[in-house]
């Protein structure tokens, strides 16, 4: 019991309120950060959340490595959607060096970018599920998360931390294997994405408990710095995709699924919405892959994208550009550029200044989790400490991009 | 209207002057220098401007120049208009003896955390911030990790020399 001058809210049963701390470890905050909160009888009256746990300073390990050896750090921002992280650090690394990719590069990322936002979403309102009570949801849609993973693997060999990709293209073209496992994907996927629904949106226990929890408006969600899904929730129609499209986006036909009050159950379903607008962009960027020469999985840029091992021992020119490569001794232009990707949970930026040197000067990932997470404390305000814990887990926080 | 960087440079130029500096164009963006007693002010004209309307903290960092004497931190905000999907980069040069620049967390509240971020990493006194104490790094830190004269690797180890590898030449870590 503490005596501390806190104003209680109406009828008030307690009197006093309590300090209770939710985490670092505890189960139902999916990650490794502190609340400490002050409770009244249930009611939430103030909270405050202690990040940093997890922090591994990779802006500053950035600054020592060469470009390429800072994918692998961008994997474990976001560890649910590495992928995305990882394209968006090349293509950031492309605007920087003005390299221009094929086509064929761009859909295949787009492959790979919205599988990653599918299985990151799935987590994420799986757990939501969770939270209210259902675990079925999430164990089912794992099945699915499994074939994804197991798709990264056929492409880059790595399943959750992925270090997919190169700058400039692929490392290796995919395999057909591959293909065959992302159509598999998208025959079998939607069917139970649809079951999850079913079991899920029009659920009378899950919408009373998550229908108006957590709602902000989309002023506020503004000026707090929402993005991705939780500020659509609240009704803003910004989707990076749409608004400055990279990796050729505009190619595709899509919609921006927006929901109106941003509570837990319309981040809940513009979650979902997004999962089929993802499976319907995968859909039409495996049709725009068949139709392109199927040998091409990078740019042509010998300077920055490691040449075929076969030729590293027979070429001279080949074993140059590897070792200059390998000793990260490429020519970088110096420059500064902020470049955003529309990671699974919001914008996910780069901001980074080359001096010219081996490694950038200053790189600055603006992780959107980190930024919207400062909402928490009004949007559990006068909540149930149930409540709470649906809140945090429908805003999906991620530590590992918490805390960088 | 659509928005461009000519119209927002004209619109600044014309309502601060010469206060608004090193005006250029990188990668599309628009960026520019302002004095840092006036950050304040040209954000709050940026935002409530009715061709401006620049309303979003997109991101909030700072970059360390140890070279640049009597300006060795820039404090750097990126901002977005929704409407017209337009991006800008203000930067704010400040003395590391003297660090200090106003907050802007009364016009964006997400500038809360980013701040007390800055703060952490490169000691950035944001006057007027409601909470501004170390977010990501322990409490008891007493010195500012982001700044460049703290190298990442043991200096006292002899048996890695290799400059080949990168080591010793850059930027004198």
């Amino acid at each position: 019991m503490s005596e501390q001058h806190i104003t209680l809210p109406e009828g008030s049963i307690e009197r006093v309120t309590q300090t209770l701390n939710l985490g670092p470890t505890h189960p139902a905050t999916h990650g490794v950060f502190q609340n400490i909160l002050e409770i009244d009888g249930e009611r939430v009256v103030s909270s405050e959340s202690t990040v940093g746990y997890i922090h591994r300073a990779f802006e500053k390990i950035a600054e020592r490595r060469p470009y390429y050896q800072i994918t692998p750090l961008t994997d474990r921002l976001n560890y649910c959607s590495s992928p995305i992280n990882n394209m968006g650090w090349h293509i950031t690394v492309e605007k920087l060096l003005g390299i221009q990719t094929p086509k064929r590069v761009d859909y295949l990322r787009v492959i790979i970018m919205e599988l990653a936002r599918i299985c990151d979403h799935l987590i994420c309102n799986g757990v939501v599920g969770v939270d209210t009570g259902a675990f079925t949801g999430f164990l089912y849609l794992m099945r699915w998360r499994e074939l994804a993973y197991e798709i990264y693997e056929e492409i880059c060999g790595s399943r959750l931390t992925t270090n997919i990709g190169r700058v400039g293209g692929f490392e290796r073209n995919f395999t057909p294997a591959a293909f065959e496992k992302i159509e598999k994907f998208l025959v079998e996927f939607p069917k139970a994405l649809k079951e999850f629904e079913t079991l899920m949106n029009r659920n009378r226990i899950f919408m009373e408990r998550t229908q108006g929890v957590g709602p902000i408006s989309a002023e506020r969600a503004m000026n707090y710095g929402f993005t991705g899904p939780n500020l659509r929730a609240a009704g803003v129609d910004y989707d990076l995709r749409v608004a400055h499209p990279y990796s050729s986006y505009e190619d595709f036909e899509f919609s921006i699924p927006v929901g109106t009050t941003g509570d837990c159950y319309d981040r809940f379903l513009v979650r979902n919405g997004e999962m089929w607008e993802s499976l319907s962009i995968i859909r039409q960027a495996m049709d725009k892959v068949k139709a392109l020469p199927a040998d091409v999985y990078h740019a042509d840029v010998p300077a920055y994208y490691l040449p075929e091992k076969s030729d590293v021992y027979t070429k001279m020119e080949a074993l140059i550009y590897h070792f200059k490569i390998i000793m990260g001794e490429s020519d970088i232009l110096p420059g500064e550029l902020y470049n955003a990707v529309e990671g699974a949970n919001g914008e996910l930026g780069f901001y980074l200044i080359s001096d010219g040197g081996r490694s950038p000067y200053r790189l600055h990932f603006r992780r959107p989790c980190f930024i919207y997470y400062q909402a928490y404390g009004e949007l559990i305000k006068g909540a149930m400490l149930s409540d709470a814990l649906i809140c945090m887990s429908s805003l999906n926080l991620i530590a590992g991009e918490l805390d960088a | 209207m659509s928005l461009t960087n000519d119209n927002i440079k004209q619109r600044l130029t014309d309502k601060f002057g010469e206060a608004v500096s090193q005006v250029e164009e990188t990668f599309g963006m628009l960026n520019f220098t302002v004095p840092k007693d006036l950050n304040l002010k040209v954000m709050q004209f940026l935002y409530d401007d009715e061709e401006l309307q620049f309303r979003f903290l997109t991101d909030l960092t700072a970059v360390h120049y140890p070279d640049r004497k009597g300006e060795e931190l820039a404090v750097v905000y990126h901002l977005y208009n929704f409407a017209q999907r337009v991006r800008l980069r203000m930067k704010v040069y400040t003395s590391v003896e003297d660090p200090r620049v106003f907050t802007a967390t009364r016009l964006f509240e997400a500038a809360n955390w980013m701040e007390r971020e800055t703060y952490d990493f490169f000691g950035v006194n944001f006057v007027g911030h409601p909470n501004l104490k170390r977010i990501l790094n322990v409490d008891e830190m007493d010195y500012f990790p982001m700044r460049k004269e703290f190298p990442l690797e043991d200096q006292t180890r002899i048996d890695k020399d290799d400059e080949m590898f990168g080591r010793g030449g850059h930027i004198g870590i």
